[in-house]
């Protein structure tokens, strides 16, 4: 793992744990992001922790760039011995996979697309050696997602599938970023899922559609009456398919705020993770059925 | 106290100085586009310069006053009219009420403000009454003006009729425009001759330019350096692992089309970013027409600072000169 810190015009600087994506590389930034904010360095206006990086926003008036580059430096052993352990939850997001909403939206930005052929769904199935989509489908459900970033657009979350690297999916993003997608659309770009928490453009491959809230500014949601946004860095996603039927009935519970997600609190531990993946998922996943 | 929309124009906006602390949520600052524009429009009419004002876009609104007010319009050269008789820009001149608001062909420029003595005040969200339409937050039902719309106004009472600022204090960009950009983030994942070439063509704004993003057009595609993507960035080579993106950052999917994010941009995504346009000339990106001709000047952190002290100069004279 290599950090790399760049500027990002006169107020920002940009810092790359790694250029890769890796569990270990988020919870480096995470904490690096963590020891920045308490460390209450002056100028500092903004911290935006992402997937394996993170961004400082601060005012030059007040610091000068070098100097701020130099804090941030002096703060990265501080975040290399940070603890790899989150008291976090696992949420049950129900998926409507191959829906009609985000299948119209892709058919209208097929000139964007890498294979202008298919559906995004055959593109991915086919570039990850799966044989068919249902295949696919499968994997992008059956082991429990991680989420690494929140941001794009509001409180929509990054997704990082919690399997080994071999078994990790991964698909490029449009060629050229669609200016419409649905909300909600559950996507996925380059290793990460995502689910988008309001209508607008997108660059990520459109798979399915979860009925479920996940930002109302207006917080009449019930579950999103303490704040607009349901997701935060660290929270854990089991994605559950559900059929148009089960789709429909659930909107309508949302709609009429009788919905509630599924939620379990769990403890995340990278070492115990990584020593057994599959054992370890099964009890993340498990936990849900004692809700 | 409120005005009624007869008409919205193409784009009418409630705009602030924005909503500083949520982008790490993807929530972004938003507030005027051309902020200089915005500040000096409230300080015609007496109000704090980061009162709330309309922010609109080619095509003025159409506003019916119920009370009496001070109005002043800056930016983008929008003459107004009151009842139909053509009132000065960059000065503040009286709308009673029953009268009817309304503006003449854009000249010059893309966004105009109108700011109304006592500010606008619609509900604070998050810290600002900026419209942030993507996420329905803050304005006026977190949405652009519509029709019908009544929007409620204060009384500040320090507005005086015939205020002024001189045209040395108002800045519009060039044609073509000039962008300064400090070269940076990804810069490194395109080649040498790319690099060059950003700067040295002729780009065109595209007509997809919004209070999100301004895409260019018309320059060479760009070339990338021969590497192995990382794990997690996707196959294109203008994919990266998703990351947060700076304010005036600029994005080229697929190397073809620069994007400038701005007020209301995305808080990150897997583009690539080759540097950012400097803090000193984000407000000229806000007043740039479609198919203007534009160049990217590259420029060092010292030139960009130097730049910056300029602004906040010019800013200290435009305060001096409404006091």
């Amino acid at each position: 793992m290599k950090t790399r810190y760049s500027f990002g015009g006169d107020e920002h600087i940009f810092v790359e744990m790694d250029e890769e994506m890796s569990l270990d590389a988020f919870f480096k930034s995470l904490s690096m992001t963590n020891a920045v904010r308490e460390a209450k360095i002056d100028g500092v206006t903004e911290v935006c922790p992402a997937n394996a990086s993170f961004q400082v926003k601060y005012d030059p008036d007040r610091i000068k760039p070098d100097d701020m580059l130099a804090e941030l430096k002096a703060l990265e052993h501080t975040a290399e011995s940070a603890e790899k352990r989150l008291n976090t939850r696992i949420v049950e997001f129900p998926v409507y996979y191959q829906d009609p909403w985000t299948h119209e939206t892709l058919m209208r930005f097929r000139d964007r697309h890498q294979d202008p052929s298919g559906s995004d769904l055959d593109y991915a199935a086919r570039i990850n050696g799966f044989d068919t989509v249902a295949d696919f489908i499968t994997a992008h459900h059956s082991a429990p997602w991680f989420v690494s970033m929140v941001g794009f657009v509001s409180g929509l979350p990054f997704l990082y599938q919690l399997v080994e690297r071999k078994r990790q999916l991964e698909v490029p993003k449009y060629v050229r970023p669609r200016t419409d997608t649905p909300k909600q659309t559950v996507g996925y770009g380059g290793c990460f899922s995502c689910i988008y928490s309001v209508r607008g453009a997108g660059g990520y491959q459109m798979f399915g559609i979860t009925p479920v809230t996940i930002f109302d500014p207006k917080q009449e949601t019930s579950y999103l009456s303490d704040f607009m946004v349901y997701f935060k860095p660290g929270d854990l996603v089991k994605f559950t398919p559900i059929s148009r039927e089960e789709y429909d009935a659930t909107l309508a519970e949302v709609q009429a705020n009788r919905y509630t997600p599924r939620v379990a609190e769990v403890e995340f531990d990278l070492e115990a993770f990584n020593a057994d993946m599959d054992g370890f998922n099964k009890k993340l996943m498990g936990a849900l059925n004692d809700v | 106290m409120t005005f009624k929309v007869l008409n919205t124009g193409l784009l009418t906006t409630i705009q602030d100085l924005g909503r500083p602390g949520y982008f790490h949520l993807g929530i972004p600052i938003s507030g005027a586009m051309d902020r200089l524009s915005l500040r000096a429009a409230n300080l015609l009419v007496g109000n704090d310069q980061g009162a709330a004002a309309l922010e609109t876009v080619f095509m003025g609104p159409q506003l019916e006053f119920e009370k009496d007010a001070m109005v002043a319009v800056t930016g983008a050269e929008l003459p107004p009219r009151v009842d139909g008789e053509e009132k000065p820009t960059w000065t503040a001149f009286k709308v009673k009420a029953g009268q009817v608001l309304s503006f003449d062909y854009l000249r010059e420029g893309a966004r105009a403000y109108i700011a109304i003595s006592g500010g606008i005040t619609t509900d604070v969200y998050l810290g600002s009454r900026s419209t942030y339409a993507i996420g329905a937050l803050g304005g006026f039902e977190g949405r652009a003006l519509a029709v019908g719309d009544m929007v409620p106004f204060g009384d500040n009472g320090k507005a005086k009729e015939g205020r002024s600022l001189d045209k040395s204090l108002r800045r519009m960009p060039g044609n073509p425009a000039e962008l300064r950009v400090l070269p940076g983030l990804y810069w490194r994942l395109i080649t040498e001759e790319a690099g060059r070439n950003f700067f040295d063509d002729e780009w065109k704004v595209a007509p997809e330019a919004d209070r999100m993003g301004v895409r260019f057009r018309g320059g060479r595609p760009m070339s990338f350096k021969e590497r192995e993507q990382p794990f997690g960035a996707g196959s294109d080579p203008s994919n990266i692992v998703d990351g947060c993106y700076s304010y005036g950052s600029i994005q080229v999917p697929g190397g073809s089309e620069p994007i400038v994010l701005h007020r209301d941009a995305v808080s990150g995504g897997g583009y690539f970013t080759l540097g950012a346009v400097i803090s000193a000339d984000m407000d000229l990106i806000g007043q740039l027409q479609p198919h203007t001709p534009t160049r990217f000047v590259k420029v060092d952190m010292d030139q960009a600072l130097a730049a910056r002290k300029e602004r906040t100069a010019l800013r200290g004279r435009i305060e001096d000169a409404l006091k």
